[in-house]
């Protein structure tokens, strides 16, 4: 039998104007276990606590109930209390008598009796607390980085610049991701790689970073503060301690015909290249799919012509594991591919580009150095349509349902740079809605507008078909004037919808971290904590979880990193001890809790057990990983067998204090 | 002639309010003064996924004439996902009450965010009101411990 104390607090007269608080303590002093009830004024003040730390040390008290404020005011303050006065902090129970109690009752009596059924649900509870321990486990002073674009670049150096270490996984030869293929940035209108360029520099010189280029995460165990991580390093077959970067075997190599997949494979790159020039690391790789040399072994001429003897035939993949106390996820996003979107006869017209392409055409480094040249015959186009919303806010299964936010934005960009360069263009904008919310974003769309006479018309196209003389006819509806239009464009420019990376997929489910239906990562709360995973450890930065434009990207990369860092910063993290627990003997290992635990907590071992008849059995028990558990209870319910429970809200707990209040 | 006193039917009424969402929101119409009947009992839980039928049957057992159970919003969940699971529990089960004879009316989820102070007061009302045209809930009571 537990020794339960019983405080009830007046809070001035917050609880004492509305209900007898001496009545709730001589009524709660003759519930079974209460040795000691008492009231106060102000339990919370010191000389409340103290009362509290008194009658613990004199009454050899066991649990205490405190008849009070909201446990989500004070919980953690009377928890202090008792862990100060020697009692295990979870054997205190609050009664919320203010905010559930004398706050909303006006007639005494009635409040009085709620307060005292409140207290006694407490004591019932109370009764079946047990001490609780919260573990503790060490932090790994090291951070992940998956994906090297600007999110994964900004969490980077802001985790490295507080001191500590940072690995970047990239997937392909270079870091800078989609930021790198832009040419001018929106509403300000710098370049994307004069920005970018710096920080991707900063990133390969700093001492705390190291980069994983050209490399996948294979594999991911572990939990918060210590996830052991397989790194794949694919084989580049150029020894990138060696090679200087000079670009002589991406000059030399016969191989020419390799689409270039940094122009969106407008143009084409040999087989050993260098993705553009201000590649992080500047080292080249041999694409195995397309070298002579590595499909026939005829060739080896970047073998010959490299000074520095950095090429290696023989090179294989390497796995590297290390361990990691976070991981901050980056992945990216890519535009959607347009199978489903013949009517803009992107397959069959050269002519018809994505924005991203148009972003290629228009770039300096691009496959026209910059020119706005027509892709098919290189002339220069005099009618450009742009088709906003190709695949977003498409609820007809084509496309996605989601808008992808950037689209308005940088087709105002597109539009307007165009009509600046080349004022005898005329450009076009088809569009469902103009959407510009961010700083300075309608200021910038009504001067692409206004000032550089862009025809903005509200409206969609129906159908893009290629002419006899070259040209493409827009047949598109005018939903202001109810007009159909027939236009002779030169080019067509679909804002095509971005999706995010698939490499998300199984990403996530190596994390164990959840994703929405569009394979968005979700966030472990929309508002509260948008760059934390529902999972703990794993934080989300840049477009992996959700469209974002550069200036949201880089706040939420910030964001991510000071989270990372404020982890990283804990020796030891402290678990929360209300976790749920399995009862290895009620237990049959099946699966039911591990499907429905959003944190994939819950693993299986085999077990062996001693029969009474002195055999041993061996059965699979689910274990819950402390650490990992954030104690929602989802999984007590789920268990057929009642082996699952969460400590401080137990299946008994609960039933006491439903005893209790129905009484 | 005997004059006997007509008692006051007043209901015995257990809500489970999830931590984050619902019992915050239930702190909330405390702090804004809304008054809703004292027979509104609140037990918290971490998550309305942590309610378990037992509970709800118990409480009926024990002489409860309404239960509510009240969630974060649909994607609004501290842990993602569990109130789409207490949803889902809790439709099979109300059936089953349904059933047994313990009238749909009895039985509630509700969706309460921590800042709906006042959704919370007007649900408890509207339930309380519902709860006591109702009157008593007698069954279940064969099955009542006894003491």
């Amino acid at each position: 039998m537990q020794k339960i104390g019983v405080f009830v607090c007046w809070c001035g007269s917050n609880i004492a104007a509305t209900v007898d608080v001496s009545a709730v303590s001589e009524a709660l002093s003759h519930e079974p276990g209460v040795v000691y009830a008492t009231n106060y004024q102000y339990m919370c003040s010191e000389a409340g606590q103290n009362t509290i730390k008194d009658a613990i040390k004199k009454y050899g008290l066991t649990g205490i109930v405190i008849c009070s404020c909201s446990p989500r005011m004070h919980e953690a303050t009377f928890r202090k209390t008792a862990a100060a006065a020697g009692l295990n902090p979870y054997m205190v129970e609050i009664a919320n008598i203010r905010e559930q109690c004398s706050w909303i009752h006006k007639d005494m009596a009635t409040a009085t009796e709620k307060a005292i059924i409140l207290g006694k649900a407490a004591i019932a509870k109370v009764h079946l607390n047990a001490p609780l321990t919260a573990s503790q486990s060490p932090v790994v002073k090291r951070a992940l980085v998956i994906g090297g674009g600007i999110a994964g670049i900004q969490t980077a150096l802001d985790i490295a610049d507080a001191g500590f270490e940072v690995d970047i996984v990239e997937k392909s030869p270079t870091i800078g991701g989609k930021m790198s293929q832009l040419d001018k940035t929106f509403p300000t209108l710098d370049c994307a790689a004069c920005i970018l360029t710096p920080k991707m520099v900063d990133v390969a010189q700093h001492e705390k970073i190291k980069i994983y280029s050209y490399s996948e995460v294979e594999a991911v165990k572990g939990f918060v503060g210590n996830f052991e991580v397989t790194i794949r390093k694919k084989a580049r077959y150029v020894n990138e301690n060696v090679c200087t970067g000079c670009g002589l075997c991406t000059e030399k190599c016969p191989q020419k015909n390799v689409p270039n997949e940094f122009n969106l494979g407008m143009d084409k790159r040999r087989a050993i290249y260098i993705p553009f020039a201000q590649a992080v690391p500047k080292v080249a790789t041999i694409d195995a799919n397309y070298c002579m040399k590595l499909k026939t072994g005829k060739c080896g001429l970047c073998e010959k012509i490299c000074t520095a003897g950095a090429i290696d035939y023989s090179q294989k993949d390497q796995l590297i594991e290390q361990k990691y106390g976070a991981i901050v996820v980056a992945t990216g996003f890519n535009p959607i591919k347009l199978d489903n979107f013949e009517e803009y006869s992107y397959s069959q017209s050269p002519d018809v580009v994505t924005s991203l392409e148009f972003e290629r055409i228009t770039n300096a480094a691009g496959p026209t150095s910059g020119q706005l040249l027509r892709p098919s015959d290189g002339k220069h186009p005099h009618t450009i349509v742009f088709v906003q919303c190709v695949g977003s806010r498409d609820t007809s299964g084509c496309g996605k349902p989601y808008c992808s936010k950037i689209c308005c934005m940088y087709t105002a960009k597109h539009a307007m740079l165009t009509r600046e360069k080349y004022p005898d263009t005329d450009v076009y904008v088809f569009y469902i809605d103009v959407r510009t919310p961010g700083k300075n974003f309608d200021e910038f769309y009504r001067r692409a507008a206004e000032e550089y006479g862009v025809h903005y018309i509200k409206g969609m196209v129906g159908k893009v078909a290629p002419k006899a003389d070259g040209k493409l006819m827009v047949q598109a509806s005018d939903l202001i004037s109810n007009e159909q239009l027939h236009i002779d464009a030169d080019m067509v420019v679909l804002a095509t919808a971005i999706e995010p990376d698939k490499s998300a997929r199984p990403l996530a489910t190596m994390l164990t971290a959840s994703m929405d239906t569009n394979d968005f990562f979700t966030e472990a709360h929309p508002k509260l904590r948008p760059v934390e995973s529902p999972t703990a450890g794993i934080f989300l930065s840049g477009t992996c979880q959700g469209p974002k434009d550069i200036p949201e990207t880089v706040s939420q990369a910030g964001a991510a990193a000071a989270k990372v860092i404020g982890l990283l910063a804990k020796d030891t993290l402290t678990a929360n001890p209300c976790v749920a627990h399995s009862d290895e003997m009620m237990c049959n290992g099946c699966s039911s809790c591990e499907k429905v635990c959003p944190y994939g907590a819950i693993t299986y071992v085999d077990k062996e057990f001693r029969m009474p008849d002195r055999t041993v059995a061996i059965r699979r028990v689910a274990v819950v990983n402390e650490a990992v558990c954030q104690g929602c209870g989802a999984c007590t319910v789920a268990c057929p067998s009642g082996a699952m429970d969460l400590k401080g809200f137990s299946n008994s707990q609960i039933m006491a204090e439903v005893d209790a209040i129905c009484k | 002639m005997q004059v006997n006193e007509i008692k006051e039917f007043r209901p015995k009424i257990v809500a489970f309010c999830c931590n984050w969402c619902s019992y915050a929101g239930a702190d909330l119409a405390g702090t804004n003064r809304l008054n809703y009947p004292s027979d509104v009992k609140i037990i918290r839980v971490p998550c309305s996924c942590r309610v378990n039928p037992m509970f709800i049957l118990r409480a009926f057992q024990r002489g409860a004439d309404g239960v509510i159970i009240c969630g974060c919003h649909p994607g609004d969940c501290h842990y993602t996902s569990g109130n789409y699971y207490a949803r889902r529990r809790m439709t099979l089960l109300f059936s089953m009450l349904d059933y047994l004879g313990i009238e749909k009316e009895r039985t509630r989820v509700e969706w309460v965010s921590a800042a709906e102070g006042a959704k919370f007061a007007a649900t408890m009302n509207d339930f309380v009101e519902t709860i006591t045209k109702l009157g008593e809930n007698k069954r279940l009571e064969d099955l009542r411990c006894k003491e």
